[in-house]
């Protein structure tokens, strides 16, 4: 699912695709960093913190998760021996003025994303465009996947996806172990997991098929044990079954 | 006056970031629902000062929430533009190396003109000259289909976004505004002493004078004054046109 990129001309921009062998930032202790900041001036970090925001804020409106290796090559350049002090003050920065969250989406590449910190609304009225369609089928593709038991075959999912160049993060697609052909199945990615939640995704399901959420009592239960997990809303977690959907048994339905 | 940013003053950036441009009473709703959610202090007429705030908070990353007047229907919009052209914010263009180029030289076009338009015949003019310097002829015939025919000009955002640079660039062959003093791509112009205004803002001037005159040399106002207040006032033009906008090449969109 690579994104078409495009030629930006001369500059740096275009070694992004180059592989991470960029992506050596020294493991810093606190007392080293400490010593390379005192070396510098206040200003010429508050610049890079600047550049970085900048960068995030850039490279996040394209949605297309952040490399740590281009960010030390495009912005932190020769300031490297105080990378982890940047990056912790551009997220302060960014949760501050921009109420966004700096997230690593993968620890053993990190990889970043920007997430709103505010609390999602309904009907929120952000821009409607071109995207706007593919988030909502982006939408029910996740539900699907939920519903599923969180995955689903290459063949069930395959007709939906055939047109949609599903933005990176959003979809993990996973090949399943022991089969031969080959069969690959699709999961929720960690973008998905981060923007949204189970308990939204189930909502939304029931909301359209005009049931209890509480219907689908595994799904129920998965997604209640992820937003406590997550510290969130409480929510009352009625047993199984006792609102009304048809199937009482905690099997997982066919959607 | 408190300058301290609240998740109000966030959301609000956050919506207009994915706008990129928003109209003024739109702004105001938005303000007000911002204010709700969040029980921030909301005055209905504070929104200036409400984004003062924001601004504040921004001057380091080199952005501004602007605020501007469309030179169609003279209505108040609020963008959020980039103050700097850096390293970074180069990479947040979606166009190749050679469509900036082509814009560059479709806005001078644009700016020098009489009227504040470039034709389409022209731009095709230009993107044959870069044809013959550097666009791969493929990316070229992308550009032609992509442009209707008409008559092209800057877009309320794209004006907004590079006031500065354009009235730093190319200094005397830009008109001013007489009334508002911003820079005024289209105007009509005073024939006599040169002055010129923006076609909302020579309506606001002129409304209701039977006849006008020029506020510099006292001559008379020899073009159609248009009229303000009415959705769907024709703006006084010599031949019939149609309107397209051109927008930024530092356009956000998100």
């Amino acid at each position: 699912m690579a994104q078409k990129r495009r030629s930006k001309g001369p500059g740096p921009a275009q070694g992004e695709d180059a592989a991470a062998d960029e992506d050596s930032a020294p493991t810093q202790g606190a007392g080293q960093v400490q010593r390379s900041l005192e070396r510098l001036s206040p200003a010429q970090v508050d610049q890079k913190v600047s550049e970085l925001v900048q960068y995030l804020l850039v490279k996040d409106q394209k949605k297309i998760p952040i490399k740590r290796a281009d960010i030390l090559k495009n912005v932190i350049k020769d300031y490297k021996s105080v990378y982890s002090e940047i990056i912790k003050r551009a997220g302060r920065n960014l949760q501050q003025v921009f109420g966004m969250q700096l997230v690593e989406i993968d620890a053993k590449n990190h990889i970043y994303i920007l997430v709103s910190n505010l609390p999602r609304l309904e009907g929120e009225n952000l821009k409607q465009d071109d995207c706007t369609a593919k988030l909502g089928l982006l939408t029910v593709i996740l539900s699907f996947l939920f519903m599923k038991g969180n995955a689903a075959k290459e063949s069930a999912v395959w007709e939906m996806l055939r047109r949609l160049r599903v933005d990176p993060g959003y979809l993990e697609y996973n090949r399943i172990p022991h089969t031969d052909p080959p069969e690959f199945e699709f999961q929720w990615g960690a973008r998905a997991a981060r923007e949204t939640s189970k308990m939204q995704i189930l909502r939304f399901v029931a909301k359209i098929q005009s049931k209890d959420p509480k219907a689908w009592s595994t799904q129920y239960n998965e997604a209640a044990a992820e937003e406590a997990a997550v510290g969130g809303l409480s929510q009352d977690t009625s047993t199984p079954g006792d609102t009304g959907g048809p199937s009482q048994g905690a099997r997982r339905r066919n959607w | 006056m408190a300058t301290q940013m609240t998740d109000g003053h966030r959301r609000f950036l956050q919506v207009l970031m994915s706008h990129g441009i928003m109209e003024g009473s739109v702004a105001r709703t938005l303000h007000r629902d911002c204010c709700e959610i969040h029980k921030v202090y909301y005055a209905h007429d504070k929104l200036d000062d409400f984004i003062n705030v924001v601004n504040i908070h921004l001057q380091p990353f080199f952005m501004q929430i602007r605020k501007g007047m469309s030179e169609d229907d003279g209505k108040t919009y609020y963008a959020l533009v980039n103050l700097a052209e850096t390293e970074i914010t180069k990479m947040a263009s979606d166009y190749t190396e050679n469509e900036l180029e082509l814009f560059r030289k479709t806005m001078d076009a644009i700016i020098v003109s009489e009227n504040g338009f470039a034709s389409s015949t022209n731009i095709l003019n230009l993107a044959d000259q870069l044809k013959i310097k550097k666009m791969k002829k493929k990316e070229a015939e992308q550009v032609l289909q992509n442009l209707r025919d008409g008559e092209y000009t800057l877009h309320t955002r794209c004006i907004m976004e590079m006031e500065q640079y354009i009235l730093s660039n190319y200094q005397d062959l830009v008109r001013k505004c007489n009334i508002c003093h911003s820079l005024a791509i289209q105007s009509q112009v005073c024939e006599t002493c040169g002055i010129g205004m923006h076609l909302p803002c020579a309506g606001k001037y002129f409304k209701a004078q039977m006849e006008p005159h020029c506020p510099h040399c006292n001559e008379f106002w020899p073009h159609e004054i248009p009229e303000i207040n009415r959705p769907d006032s024709q703006l006084p033009s010599g031949a019939p046109r149609e309107r397209r906008g051109t927008s930024s090449s530092g356009t956000r969109r998100r």
